[in-house]
């Protein structure tokens, strides 16, 4: 193991287990096929060339889950004409991890164009998951044309409002948010006063010390204002999250992976299925980013996500479809 | 104006008025018939998640026609209550035509990247 991937912390100034500094070379790290484990409290983070020195049975906690997001079904223009086989590399991929598993979160833009063969064609791939239990959220390209209708109709069993709900595993409290509706001129993702209600009461009698999770489409932190990657009433929605201990939030919709740690919040945005977009304000508009052919799958991927019960926080772990 | 001339243009001197208004318009005049002969239809062009012109002034009766050249689809929705118009999903290639019959200020923006914001001017 080369000298960065064992770095203690040095500056955990907060006392929460978290150092900033190591957080920060963990980025500067990820565009260059690096992933960041947060374990016990320690922070670390490996060359993804050196991923066979990674013990990933060490890793393995008491609940292991994947999060996808963005596959974009129906999509196919140059940045990716193949949106079907990318997903199934990515279902291929989860079935390769080492602790498999117990269930998917996909964090929205299932479709590209709301189409029902296009939610029917990822239905189908994703049966092939190790994993049979898929939880989702919408993206904006879910709820085309009918404010989320189908949507509804077809994943929107057991959940409240436009889609809202949550759900409890291993101690872990995940909470699956909705923020691509109603949106309105000028402004960015919305929850909306109802959800935020009901989010409030959904979190007032669990105990601080409870894991929270909570998952949804756009990013609940301001990734970048100016191409809308940033949820206007995000702010009330993690209010109500400050007695906790731990809670991570993920995000998708962005393309591609970023971090934040706010006190106890770990933010996190996975990559697409699908295709890349941009850094935040390196071209000129998030559209889909057109990569040399064999370079795709480096930029595509999913995100394996470990919780081990008594430790601080969940190791978030990034894995190409290379 | 048009429908003032077909109603009143009945005696001599509603005429005369009318003339003499329409020779002290000048230009105006000219702009005002070729109205009349060909209706204006104009373009808006979608692409890198922005309408472009962004504010557009037409008189009334034009229909505008928005086309989205981008790898992502968009919509183009009044931010009016009741919506004035509302596309569907417009995918990269499709259009959408609406023509407006009124004056006024009309905002709009694409529902899916409300970021994106333009407006028409209806005089
Ligand atoms: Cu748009």
């Amino acid at each position: 193991m080369d000298r960065k991937t064992s770095k203690k912390i040095m500056h955990d100034h907060n006392g929460d287990g978290i150092d900033r500094r190591g957080f920060l070379e963990c980025m500067a790290w990820a565009g260059t096929g690096a992933f960041c484990v947060m374990q016990g409290g320690v922070l670390k983070s490996f060359s993804m060339s050196r991923l066979g020195d990674f013990d990933a049975k060490k890793m393995a906690g008491e609940l292991s889950f994947v999060q996808i997001s963005d596959s974009h079904m129906g999509f196919n223009k140059p940045a990716n004409p193949d949106v079907t086989g990318t997903l199934k590399a990515a279902v291929d991929k989860i079935n390769g991890l080492s602790t498999p598993p117990e269930f998917l979160l996909h964090t929205g833009d299932i479709s590209h164009l709301s189409k029902p063969e296009e939610f029917d064609t990822v239905d189908q791939i994703l049966k092939g998951a190790s994993a049979k239990d898929v939880f989702f959220v919408p993206g904006e390209h879910d709820v085309l044309n009918d404010d989320g209708k189908q949507y509804l109709d077809r994943y929107g069993k057991n959940t409240k409002g436009a889609g809202w709900y949550s759900f409890d595993q291993k101690g872990v409290h995940f909470i699956g948010l909705v923020n691509v509706l109603n949106l309105k001129a000028g402004g960015l993702g919305t929850l909306g006063s109802e959800q935020l209600a009901w989010m409030e009461d959904d979190v007032k009698h669990l105990k601080s010390s409870t894991p929270i999770v909570v998952f949804a489409h756009i990013p609940l932190w301001s990734v970048y204002p100016d191409w809308g990657w940033g949820t206007q009433d995000s702010a009330e929605a993690l209010g109500y999250l400050k007695k906790f201990g731990s809670v991570t939030v993920l995000n998708g919709h962005i393309h591609q992976t970023m971090q934040k740690v706010e006190g106890n919040v770990t933010f996190h945005t996975a990559m697409s299925t699908a295709f890349p977009q941009p850094a935040p304000g390196s071209a000129p508009s998030p559209g889909p980013m057109k990569v040399p052919d064999d370079q795709l799958r480096k930029v595509l991927g999913i995100t394996d996500v470990n919780y081990t019960r008594g430790k601080h926080a969940l190791a978030v772990v990034d894995s190409t479809l290379a | 104006m048009r429908v003032r001339r077909g109603v009143f243009v009945s005696s001599f001197w509603t005429a005369a008025v009318l003339a003499g208004v329409l020779l002290l318009a000048g230009p105006l005049n000219v702009t005002v018939n070729a109205q009349q002969t060909a209706p204006a239809a104009l373009a808006v062009k979608i692409d890198n998640f922005s309408f472009s012109p962004a504010t557009l002034t037409v008189p009334v009766g034009t229909t505008v026609t928005w086309t989205n050249q981008d790898d992502i689809p968009h919509t183009v929705v009044s931010t009016d209550d009741p919506r004035a118009f509302r596309s569907k999903v417009l995918d990269t290639d499709e259009k959408f035509s609406y023509t407006f019959t009124k004056a006024g200020t009309f905002a709009y923006f694409c529902s899916v990247h409300p970021k994106m914001t333009g407006t028409v001017l209806v005089k």
